[in-house]
């Protein structure tokens, strides 16, 4: 199972990232393998609309099966749910205590946007 | 005559031209109001409207029966709008241009057209000056079509003067395509002048010729006629910075109609214009002989 993480940073200990869209990276990790790839998503940063219709496309075709991030929107989460990937929202620190809350199994999965678009 | 009257900075007096100029202007005139996201010249010109057309743009919609789900609709669409992972695609009206591509992509035919409402156009009759409005209905966040849809109300042969809304992006560009002249309004202050070569540059790209109007003279510096000196851009009115004629302005009355001593402005930036046409035209025609 592979889970993307919204990041500024390019390690576990990196902070979460609150934002989905405009998050400079993602972290993909893979849960059996123990291992992680980095995403580069900064093109994304200066988009006028459509940012996290981009950002949910990009996790998508990196064959992520769930995203945990901070907020997720209405386009981007209509594009994950359509693409069969679970949103998780959470507020941990960084990325190494969302993936430790995820493994607890204290993450819910999100029913629906959280946030309208371009919240932030 | 088409004119456009631009600028890259907002507030720098754009209306204030165009309203002054269609009021001077003495033959028929047609006063396009382009900026459509918060059309203003209305309130200047009076009239009876005369009549009020809803404006719709084309957005795809996906017949699943014949989607195969190739994905040539989302790899082409540069907004975003269309997105395709393996199955049929999800659309998003409200970032779609409109440009009918995804349509066109489609090996399967599978995707037509439907109807979105986008604004209004409104036409109202002021003495000599018919005005042409687009409103932008409020969530729509693409102006061009809307900006097109009030132009092609344009009868040629008839003198346009367009209110363009500011800044250098798509309404702009909208805006300006097919004109003849462009006026640029700035104010001589360093925010003024930033803009202003950003205005530059982008009707040097479009190829228009143009020239410059400086509003509220007296407040700034001298950087934006050095910039014009520099560039050989012709400065084609200077108005000063008075009081009174923001009191005008928001009142919604015309400078021309309220303070009369300042009516010769506006009549000489029209002959300056012609002036500067005159010799634009006459350097086209040594260029060609040449």
């Amino acid at each position: 199972m592979k889970i993307a993480l919204t990041t500024s940073g390019e390690t576990l200990d990196a902070p979460l990232d609150g934002r989905f869209g405009r998050a400079p990276i993602f972290i993909l990790y893979d849960l059996e393998k123990d291992y992680f790839e980095v995403i580069d998503n900064r093109q994304n940063l200066n988009t006028a609309q459509g940012a996290g219709i981009q950002a949910a496309e990009t996790i998508i075709r990196a064959k992520a099966d769930c995203l945990i991030t901070g907020h997720c929107g209405p386009k981007a989460f209509r594009v994950l749910t359509a693409a069969g990937v679970t949103v998780y929202n959470c507020g941990e620190a960084t990325v190494a205590d969302a993936l430790n809350a995820f493994k607890g199994g204290t993450l819910k999965p999100l029913d629906s946007a959280d946030v309208e678009g371009h919240w932030v | 005559m088409i004119l456009a009257v631009a600028s890259g900075k907002g507030g720098t007096g754009k209306t204030t031209v165009s309203v002054n100029l269609a009021k001077v202007f003495g033959a028929r005139v047609q006063l396009l109001d382009c900026d459509v996201e918060e059309p203003n010249c209305h309130l200047f010109i009076g009239g009876n409207p005369c009549s009020r057309e809803v404006v719709s743009i084309q957005v795809p919609g996906v017949d699943e029966s014949l989607c195969d789900g190739c994905g040539e609709c989302g790899r082409f669409c540069q907004y975003h709008a269309v997105v395709s992972f393996g199955g049929a695609p999800l659309f998003f009206p409200e970032l779609c241009h409109g440009c009918g591509g995804c349509q066109k992509v489609c090996p399967r035919g599978a995707i037509g057209e439907k109807e979105r409402r986008i604004g209004i156009v409104e036409t109202v009759e002021a003495d000599k000056v018919t005005l042409i409005q687009g409103s932008l209905d409020v969530g729509v966040p693409m102006a061009p079509p809307l900006i097109r849809a009030v132009k092609s109300r344009m009868k040629h042969g008839v003198t346009s003067i367009l209110d363009a809304p500011p800044g250098t992006s798509c309404p702009v560009i909208s805006t300006l395509r097919c004109s003849d002249f462009v006026l640029l309004v700035t104010e001589p202050t360093p925010f003024g002048l930033h803009d202003l070569r950003l205005a530059v540059e982008m009707v040097k790209e479009l190829g228009i010729p143009f020239g410059v109007v400086i509003n509220r003279v007296g407040i700034g510096d001298e950087r934006v006629y050095t910039f014009c000196g520099e560039k050989g851009i012709p400065v084609l009115l200077e108005i000063p910075d008075d009081r009174r004629i923001a009191e005008t302005y928001s009142r919604g009355e015309l400078v021309v109609d309220a303070l009369p001593e300042y009516g010769s402005l506006f009549s000489t930036l029209l002959w300056n214009i012609r002036e500067v046409r005159g010799k634009e035209k006459g350097a086209k025609r040594v260029r060609s002989k040449n």
